[in-house]
This record gives structure tokens, sequence and C-alpha cells, in this order.
């Protein structure tokens, strides 16, 4: 149980996807602009995200090891996250056209979203069990979607600051950025 | 090698099936008069019916939300497509008849700073960096954002010459009345 609960706030936290992996920054500049669309954003991720952890670790299992097919880790791993994009493509559209029409080309960018393909490669390359894995795929996207949240609430509010003209925008999102990546550092160290 | 191929094309064969069936039931309905719509308003967005674009408005007029009389770019024609299209009968002779216009540059003041291209949402004006720029005629749809933007003031709203196209029989107790103010923007 302690080793669970350890591996979900290191995913979540300590190894954060976005403030200590890197991966996914693409979105993380792009749709924290808004807080309900980040929201919706980390929401869908965190679907995709566990889904395709969950899928990914079948494929490697049963599919990759007997075989001895790794070199098709990428490609299979792909696969599997566009149909899972796809799928949440249909279903926001269908549920929220609203959220659809603002996730707009991020949401079928999900699947070039490095983050995705990063969680599925971290898991079975650290040899995950099932539910390990699962539990892996959950927590970062709980990290990725907190990190999404904050980082459009920190922008909302600096738009209305007062910035120099030149800092506006980009640069002053990419210095926030920065900022609570410092602060994410902190957390370093506390699980190994 | 054999394996591999088998395993790759079996998982799109799996996948496709299931997103294949996800997208019967996740279907969308979309309204075709909403598209027919949408193809007869000129499509350049400019937002002067009040509505964001013009799916917007498209999607409106769909629902019967909005009038059919809202379109100033599209003028009198677009107003007469929409009536054939939605079955409704509308009463032109009220029409405050928009006059169709279109931009014009007066050369000699235009100083060739590119904001009125980047306010086109038409793509109608031709120029470059510090070079006169000039309207083209043909696609200007008259929505008037490049006046407000000129630092100059050498743009106007001149009226559309009559073509075919635009032309409508006039009214013969409308001519000569001179209670009507005639609204011309006459170059």
């Amino acid at each position: 149980m302690k080793e669970y609960v350890l591996l979900i706030i290191s995913a979540a936290l300590v190894n954060n996807v976005i403030l200590a992996r890197f991966l996914g920054l693409c979105s993380f500049m792009g749709v924290t602009t808004r807080i309900d669309t980040a929201v919706g954003m980390g929401m869908a991720t965190t679907f995709v995200i566990t889904v395709s952890s969950m899928a990914d670790w079948a494929v490697g299992a049963y599919l990759l090891e007997p075989y001895n097919l790794w070199y098709l880790r990428t490609v299979t791993f792909i696969m599997v996250i566009a149909a899972a994009v796809q799928f949440t493509e249909m279903t926001v559209k269908k549920v929220s056209p609203a959220l659809f029409q603002m996730l707009g080309i991020y949401l079928p960018l999900i699947t070039t979203n490095c983050a995705v393909l990063g969680v599925a490669i971290l898991l079975v390359e650290a040899r995950m069990t099932f539910i390990e894995a699962t539990l892996f795929g959950f927590a970062s996207s709980i990290g990725y979607s907190l990190v999404m949240v904050m980082m459009a609430g920190l922008r909302e509010r600096l738009s209305f600051a007062d910035v120099p003209r030149l800092f506006a925008g980009a640069p002053n999102g990419f210095i926030v950025a920065s900022l609570l990546a410092l602060a994410f550092m902190g957390f370093s160290g506390m699980t190994s | 090698m054999w394996v591999a191929v088998g395993i790759l094309t079996t998982m799109g064969l799996v996948l496709g099936g299931l997103l294949g069936v996800a997208a019967r039931f996740l279907a969308v309905k979309e309204d075709p008069l909403e598209e027919e719509l949408k193809a007869l308003l000129p499509g350049s967005q400019c937002g002067q019916c009040g509505y964001v674009g013009c799916s917007q408005y498209a999607a409106a007029l769909a629902k019967g939300e909005a009038p059919i009389t809202l379109c100033p770019p599209g003028g009198k024609d677009v107003i007469e497509a929409l009536a054939k299209k939605l079955g409704v009968t509308v009463d032109l002779s009220e029409h405050e008849e928009a006059v169709p216009q279109h931009a014009f540059i007066i050369e000699d003041l235009c100083i060739g700073c590119t904001r009125c291209i980047r306010e086109c949402s038409t793509d109608s004006i031709l120029g470059a960096n510090k070079l006169m720029h000039t309207i083209i005629m043909e696609t200007c749809h008259g929505c008037a954002k490049c006046v407000s933007v000129c630092p100059t003031e050498a743009i106007m709203m001149v009226r559309t010459p009559v073509t075919l196209n635009n032309w409508h029989w006039p009214k013969p107790e409308a001519q000569n009345n001179p209670a009507v103010p005639q609204p011309a923007h006459a170059h």
C-alpha cells in the first residue's frame, strides 16, 4: 500500500510530467490562458493518459514482450494513443460542443502530446505491474491537470497586470512557467 | 518480421473497428440546413449581423431565432436567397437599402503601413510595407473595418458600381421624390 502512495506522489508532484520532466509543453503554453479551457484540457488528457497507459501496458506485456518486438513500441503506442484521442474527441463533441470549440486544435493534438507517449514509455521501461502502471498513468495526468490549472489561474491574473509591452503574453508565460518549475523543485528528494 | 506485420495489422483493424463502432454511437447530428445557409452568406466573418461569424448567424437562422435581414455586406440578394431557402416572405420595401459599398484607398494619402491589410477579413487589400495599397474590388464586401484603422484617413467607402448581380428594378414612386434621402456615398 505504502509503495502505491509513494508512486502516486512521485508521479504527480515530484516527477511532474510538465515541470520536472518537461513533457507536453505545447499545450501547457497553448491552452492555459483561461481556467475553464485548462480544466477541460486536463480532463481530456487525464482520460487519454489513463486509458492509454492501461492499453499500452497490455500491448507491451502481451504483444511486444512475448515476440521480442520492443523496437515497435513507439509506433504501437502511438496507434493506441491516437485511437484513444479519437474516441475522446468524439465524446467531447457529443457531450460538450462548447468545450470542443474552446479546445479546438489542441484536442486532436493530444495525440502528439509527448506527455502521453512519455508516460507510456516510462511505465513499460520501468517494468511496472498493471496496477502500478494504471496508478502511474492516472497520477501523472492528475499532476498534468494540476499544473495546467495552476498556470491558467496565474496567467488569468497576470493578464490584468501592467507588464512592459515586450513581456506581455507568451514571454510572461515562460517566466511564470520557470518560477513554477523552481517551486516544484522543492518536492525533489521527497521520494526516491 | 511477419509477426510484427501481423501484430500491427491486427491492432490497426481492431482499433479502427472500435472507433467505427464508437463513431456510430457518438455521432453528432448536424443540421444540414445550417450548412446550406452558411454557404449562402458571404463567409467573411465581418460580424456586422451581431453574431461572432457567419456560421453562428447561420445556426441562429436555422433555428429561426434571427431575422434574415441582418447581413449588410450580403445586401438584398443574400436576403432574397435566404428567404427562398427558408421559405419565408420578406417585405423588402421597408428595407433601408444599405447601398452596396466597397472600400476605396486615396492613393495620395496612403503611407503603406499595412494596417488595413491585417484588418481585412477577405484579403481584398493588395500592397506591401511602405508601398501604396489598393483594394481588390471584386472581393471587398464593404465591412468598413479598414476605414477605422487607417492612420491617415486614406480609406473611404464608395458605392459599388451596378452589375447584374446587385441591380434591382427601381420603384417608380421612390424615384424623383425629394423627401427620400439618397443614401449615397458617391465618390
